[in-house]
């Protein structure tokens, strides 16, 4: 699975993080999304999935 | 295109009489048909009502719609739809400009930095069950518990001086209490923007290590210095938006859960079932019921259908989180549904900027309220409880619960 986000899409709702901490997190300073790992392992995928679906700006996008 | 009007001239506005906790039960006729309904509105248009969970997703995240009159202007039958957006009026402004300001304020809203106001929560929740279990019932759990909460909680972000905090906190009562007379909510309004232009006066002079005093720095540093009016509106856009929805939330789900004595065991039995249980009430209770207004700017797509430029659009949220494609059996709460994905915070560029604030509130509440006063019950009839039908945001007026004495621990 490949993962990719979109800052300038962001607008920082922070459900990446509570779905998926271990993939995503907020920078600090803008509360923008970073992305911890490029492509989660196979027992995160599903989190990830999920991130990308609740993600209210369709910044995260999600390649298998 | 669809002129569907279901049996309604206006817009559903009445609930279904037989639970007052579900949506009108149009809703499910406007879900089951083809297109989108033209319904009258209030405020003296008609705006297309979009209904399945899909359509409200994508049209909520429709580049080509103005939020100038949002949230739910189209309910208010005097309301303005063409009022200029006041500077620093977030929920009413869009684009660039919408982004620049929302981008400011999100690091005071981060997971991290919520979590971090956890331990305030928790301690205020159990104060004021503290003072609570110190009576004797019946007391009116809206005024003494679910407001008082969030109205700190805010205080705490803007910065509010312990010692101003219970006049900051009568005057936001007033203002928004269901029972307050024209006069006083005039007076209590003069004074809200009285005190918040005081605050963002001092801040802006000796800005602290709160939320006013960090966005003040923040938008200096980034050379977007804001202005005392666009931080006051945006201090009333906090105020308003986190207490009043927090508030109604918290009076509104402890009702709905009391009536369904199964699933309250189950949450007092597993305090750690609080995560998913709120967002469950969340979008059982879809409290901004009315949905959210937008107005067409260019063409936007809903199936196979256009809105033109200019036509006016409802999303209605609480429609869409009765959505059975979604949630299945949708109008039953299943507390460990998980129903993280629900639309009671809306979609799109506008969701609730404070959602990670208002779910940890709401956790907070449900992991502990129930936990200390296992026999919380209602101490009226549940025929004579109240709920605010015609308010932007739907609650309940008062609830008067008791509880047995044995309980005080
Ligand atoms: C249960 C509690 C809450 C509910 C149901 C709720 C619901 C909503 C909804 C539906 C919107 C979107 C409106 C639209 O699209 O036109 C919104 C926006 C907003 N909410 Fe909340 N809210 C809650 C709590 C809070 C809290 C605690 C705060 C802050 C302290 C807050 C601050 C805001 C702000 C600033 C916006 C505007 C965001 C923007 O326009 O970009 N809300 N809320
Ligand atoms: S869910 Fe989307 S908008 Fe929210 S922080 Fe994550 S990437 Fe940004």
């Amino acid at each position: 699975m490949k993962v990719r986000v979109d800052v300038d899409a962001c607008v920082g709702a922070g459900q990446c993080v509570l779905a998926a901490p271990d993939v995503f997190d907020q920078r600090d300073e803008d509360g923008m999304v970073v992305l911890l790992v490029e492509d989660p392992p196979a027992e995160l995928e599903a989190a990830t999935e999920h991130a990308a679906l609740l993600c209210p700006a369709l910044a995260i996008v999600v390649e298998k | 295109m669809s002129e569907t009007t279901i049996g309604v001239t206006s817009f559903p506005t009445t609930r279904d009489s037989s639970c007052p906790f579900d949506p009108p039960a149009e809703y499910a006729e406007l879900r089951a048909q083809e297109g989108t309904a033209s319904l009258a509105c209030p405020v003296g248009v008609n705006a297309r009502v979009v209904s399945r969970y899909a359509d409200v997703r994508a049209v909520l995240s429709d580049p080509n719609l103005s939020s100038h009159a949002a949230p739910s202007t189209h309910v208010v039958a005097d309301g303005q739809l063409d009022r200029p957006v006041a500077p620093g009026s977030l929920l009413h402004m869009d684009g660039p400009d919408h982004a620049r300001l929302r981008r400011l304020l999100t690091p005071e809203f981060t997971v991290k930095r919520i979590q971090a106001m956890r331990p305030y929560i928790q301690g205020l929740v159990d104060d004021h069950v503290d003072a609570l279990l110190a009576r004797t019932g019946p007391v009116d759990l809206v005024q003494d518990f679910a407001l008082p909460i969030p109205s700190l909680v805010i205080c705490e972000l803007l910065g509010v001086d312990y010692g101003d905090r219970d006049r900051f906190q009568e005057q936001t009562a007033v203002l928004i209490g269901t029972n307050s007379d024209p006069e006083a909510l005039q007076r209590a309004n003069a004074e809200v923007v009285g005190f918040m232009t005081q605050l963002v006066l001092a801040k802006m002079a000796a800005p602290g290590d709160d939320l006013l005093g960090r966005l003040i720095v923040r938008a200096r540093e980034n050379g977007q210095e804001l202005s005392v009016e666009e931080l006051v509106t945006l201090g009333i856009t906090l105020l308003i938006a986190g207490h009043e929805t927090t508030a109604n939330m918290i009076g509104l789900s402890t009702l709905a859960l009391l009536r369904q004595p199964d699933q309250l065991a189950a949450l007092r039995a597993d305090p750690g079932l609080a995560g998913t249980a709120v967002d469950e009430m969340l979008r059982y209770l879809s409290i901004v019921h009315f949905g959210v207004l937008r107005q067409a700017t260019g063409g936007v797509t809903i199936g196979d259908e256009t809105i033109k430029a200019g036509e006016w659009l409802v999303a209605a949220l609480s429609a869409g989180n009765r959505d059975e494609s979604v949630f299945p059996d949708p109008d039953r709460i299943d507390l460990r549904r998980g129903a993280t994905a629900h639309l009671a915070f809306g979609y799109g560029i506008h969701q609730c900027l404070g959602q990670q604030l208002a779910r940890v509130e709401l956790q907070e509440v449900f992991a502990r309220l129930h936990q200390r006063i296992p026999t919380l019950r209602l101490a009226v009839p549940f025929e004579e409880v109240e709920f605010k039908d015609h308010a932007l945001v739907y609650g309940v007026r008062a609830l008067p619960v008791t509880w047995d004495v044995e309980d005080d621990r």
